[in-house]
C-alpha cells in the first residue's frame, strides 16, 4: 500500500552503504566456512580465467590470410580462421553473388523486431501484424528466389546463422500463439478440445527433439505420395514449431494457473466474451507471470537448433564444424577457436533474449509504485 | 422513478415493472443442493438485501442471476429476458447486469480508467473519447477521479472497490448485484463503500445485495430475504424482518449477528 510521507529520521548505519572492506567481511569471510568457499572459489577462478583470457586475447593470433600466421609456437586462438570463413558461417554456401538477398532479409527482420521491442512505439498490432504475416512470405520471396531477378536458391545451400535465425525464429514466432492456443484448449470445458490438446502436448512432449526431427526428415517422406516432398528445411521448421509450442503450452498454462478465477468472472460480468475476457484480462497477466518460463523456452529452442545438423542442415555450429576440415585452414588450435566463435555467437543471442525478459519484467510490473 | 435524491431512499416508488423473476430455481454442486425451490421477483428500482449464514446459498444465488454459476432447474428472465445455455441471451443479461465481487478483481495490469473503459470499448463498442469521458463521470461519482491514472494494487481496499462500482455502472446496468462488497474491507472503509451504494440506491437503481451490513439493510432496502440451507425461509420489509422475524432460524440469525 502506498506511503506517501516517510519521517526526517536519517537511517540507521546499518541500512547505508558499506565500505569494500566492510562488505567484504560481512559478505565473504562472515564465518571459517564462508572464508574457505571464498578461498576456494577465488582459486578456481584463478585456474580458469587466466589461460581463458591468454588464450582468446593475449596469446591470440588477430591477423594473417593463411594457415601459417596461426603456426607459431604457444600460440592462441587462431582468429584469421573465422574471418576467413565468416561468410561460411553467416550464410553457409549460399551463392555469393545472391548473399544481399540474405542481408536484406536480417535488415527487414530487424527494422521490424527492434521496433516491436521497444516499448511506448506506435502501431506495435500494426507490426506484429507485419512480423505474423507479411514478413514470412517476403523473407522466403527473397532467400529461395525463383522469381524474376532472383534466381532460386535451394535450401540445401543454406547455412550457417541464417540457418540458426531461420529455424529459431520460426520456432518462436509460432510457437508463442500455437502455445497459447494449446494452454486455453488443456483449459477448456469442451471435453472433445481438452482431450485433443492434451494429446498433442503430451506426445510432442514425449519424444525427443532428435527424434521429431529425424522422423520429419527420414520418415515423412515414406509416408507422403511420390513427387510430393516438402523441403527438408520446412519439414524442420514445422517439427520445431510443433515441439517447441507444446513445451510453451505448459509454460502458459502455468501462467493461466496464477490468475485468480474472480479475474475471468469479473471479465465476463461486465459483459466481455471469453475471447476479449482471455486476450483482455487474463492473457495479459498470465503471460507477464511466466516471462522468466517463456523466455527459458525460447533460449532452450534457439539451442537446440543445432540439432539440425542430424537431418543434413548446417546451423552455425554444423558450418563451424564443416570449416574445421577446410585444408587451408587445419592448425591445431582451430577446433578450439572455432568452438568459442560458435559458443560466443550464441551466448550474445541468448543473454540478449535473457536481459531483454528481465527489463519487460521490470516494466510491467504494475504492482510497484511509479 | 423519483429524482430528489434526498428523500430517503425507502420512500422511493417502486415501479410495477418486472426486473428479475427467478421460478422454481434449483442447483447442485455435485450432490449438494445448494439452491432449493428459489421464487423470487424484484421490480425495478427494488432494493433487496439478501442475508443469512455462510454457506446457506446467498453467493450462489445472486451469481445465478448473471449465469456466474448455471442453474440446474427452473426459470430466471431479467427484464424479460429468459436466460438458458443460448450464449447471446446469456451476454445480452451481462451487458444489463452489473456486479460487484467480495474480492473487486479489479484487473490489476490496467489503469483505473482502463479498468472502467474496457467494456464500454470491447462490447458497447463505444468510441474512446466517449467511453473516457464515461468513465470520469462515473469515477466522480465515486469520488475518486484523481485516481483515474493509477494502477489498482496503489489504491486501498475502500477505493478499489468504489473503482468496481463505476466499472460496473459504466455499462448503464438496469441491475447491480453486490456479492458482500464490504466483506473483505478494513472496517474503516466500509463506509465508503456503503455511502457510494446508498447514493445508488437514491437514484433509483434496482440493487440485490449479499451483505451483512444491517444498518445498510434498515436504511435502504425494500425487502430482506433471508436464506438458510438453499432456500428462502423469510421475505419481509426490515422493519418487520428486524423487529418481528417470524421463523426461529431468522430470530437465531438476528440474534448472533446484532449480539455483537
Amino acid at each position: 500500500m502506498a506511503m506517501e510521507d516517510v519521517t526526517g529520521r536519517p537511517p540507521p548505519k546499518s541500512v547505508l552503504p558499506m565500505s569494500p572492506i566492510g562488505w567484504a567481511r560481512r559478505n565473504l569471510f562472515s564465518s571459517p566456512g564462508n572464508t574457505i568457499l571464498t578461498l576456494a572459489s577465488l582459486y578456481i577462478l584463478w585456474l580458469t580465467i587466466p589461460p581463458f583470457l591468454d588464450f582468446t586475447i593475449f596469446s591470440a593470433v588477430w591477423t594473417g590470410t593463411t594457415r601459417e600466421a596461426c603456426l607459431v609456437p604457444d600460440a592462441g586462438a587462431c582468429w584469421p580462421f573465422v574471418w576467413a570463413n565468416i561468410d561460411q558461417f553467416i550464410y553457409g554456401r549460399y551463392p555469393p553473388s545472391e548473399i544481399w538477398r540474405v542481408n536484406l532479409t536480417f535488415a527487414l527482420g530487424a527494422a521490424v523486431i527492434i521496433p516491436m521491442l521497444i516499448p511506448g512505439l506506435p502501431a506495435r498490432k500494426l507490426n506484429l501484424v507485419f512480423l505474423l504475416i507479411v514478413y514470412p512470405l517476403v523473407a522466403l520471396v527473397l532467400l529461395a528466389g525463383d522469381r524474376p531477378g532472383l534466381p532460386p536458391v535451394p535450401t540445401s545451400e543454406w547455412g550457417g546463422l541464417l540457418v540458426t535465425l531461420v529455424v529459431a525464429i520460426t520456432g518462436i514466432v509460432a510457437s508463442l500463439p500455437l502455445g497459447v492456443l494449446l494452454a486455453l484448449g488443456r483449459r477448456s470445458d469442451m471435453p472433445a478440445i481438452r482431450m485433443l490438446s492434451i494429446i498433442f502436448i503430451e506426445f510432442w512432449r514425449g519424444v525427443p527433439l532428435v527424434t521429431v526431427l529425424f522422423m520429419a526428415s527420414v520418415m515423412l517422406p515414406l509416408f507422403l505420395p511420390e513427387g510430393f516432398s516438402p523441403d527438408n528445411l520446412l519439414r524442420c521448421l514445422v517439427g520445431v514449431a510443433l515441439f517447441s509450442s507444446a513445451y510453451m503450452a505448459e509454460v502458459v498454462r502455468g501462467g493461466l494457473q496464477s490468475i485468480p478465477a474472480g479475474q475471468y468472472e469479473a471479465a465476463r460480468a461486465v459483459g466481455l466474451t471469453y475471447w476479449q475476457a482471455m486476450t483482455q484480462v487474463v492473457l495479459p497477466q498470465a503471460l507477464r507471470h511466466v516471462i522468466p518460463g517463456i523466455v527459458n523456452t525460447f533460449i532452450g529452442l534457439f539451442k537446440d537448433t543445432t540439432l539440425v545438423l542430424i537431418v543434413g542442415l548446417f546451423d552455425l555450429l554444423g558450418q563451424v564444424r564443416a570449416q574445421l576440415s577446410d585444408p587451408n585452414w587445419t592448425v591445431p588450435q582451430g577446433a578450439l577457436t572455432g568452438y568459442i566463435f560458435a559458443a560466443l555467437v550464441f551466448w550474445a543471442f541468448c543473454f540478449g533474449m535473457s536481459q531483454y525478459s528481465n527489463f519487460m519484467e521490470r516494466r510491467l510490473d504494475t504492482s510497484r509504485e511509479r | 422513478m423519483s429524482n430528489e435524491s434526498e428523500a430517503p431512499a425507502k420512500r422511493l416508488k417502486v415501479s410495477d415493472k418486472v426486473m428479475i423473476e427467478m421460478k422454481g430455481v434449483n442447483k447442485w454442486f455435485g450432490d449438494f443442493h445448494v439452491l432449493k425451490d428459489i421464487d423470487l421477483t424484484v421490480n425495478e428500482g427494488e432494493r433487496i438485501v439478501i442475508a443469512g449464514p455462510s454457506g446457506s446459498g446467498k453467493s450462489t444465488l445472486i451469481r445465478c442471476i448473471n449465469h456466474l454459476e448455471p442453474h440446474d432447474e427452473g426459470s430466471i428472465a431479467i427484464d424479460g429476458i429468459e436466460l438458458t445455455e443460448d450464449l447471446k441471451r446469456i451476454d445480452e443479461v451481462r451487458r444489463e447486469v452489473g456486479m460487484v465481487f467480495q474480492q473487486f478483481n479489479l484487473f490489476p495490469h490496467m489503469t483505473v480508467l482502463e479498468n472502467c473503459t474496457l467494456a464500454p470499448l470491447w462490447v458497447r463498442k463505444m468510441p474512446e473519447a466517449e467511453a473516457r469521458d464515461l468513465a470520469m463521470k462515473f469515477l466522480e461519482r465515486v469520488q475518486i477521479p484523481e485516481q483515474a491514472n493509477k494502477y489498482p494494487g496503489q489504491l486501498s481496499g475502500g477505493q478499489q472497490q468504489r473503482v468496481a462500482i463505476a466499472r460496473a455502472l459504466c455499462m448503464n446496468p438496469k441491475v447491480m448485484l453486490f456479492d458482500e462488497p464490504t466483506s473483505a474491507l478494513d472496517p474503516e472503509m466500509i463506509k465508503e463503500v456503503l455511502d457510494v451504494m446508498v447514493e445508488l440506491a437514491q437514484e433509483g437503481m434496482t440493487m440485490l445485495c449479499v451483505t451483512h451490513e444491517m444498518g445498510f439493510a434498515r436504511e435502504v432496502a425494500n425487502r430482506v430475504v433471508f436464506m438458510d440451507e438453499g432456500e428462502i425461509i423469510e421475505e419481509a420489509p426490515p422493519e418487520e424482518f428486524f423487529n418481528a422475524p417470524k421463523n426461529d432460524r431468522t430470530k437465531e440469525f438476528l440474534a448472533q449477528i446484532l449480539a455483537h
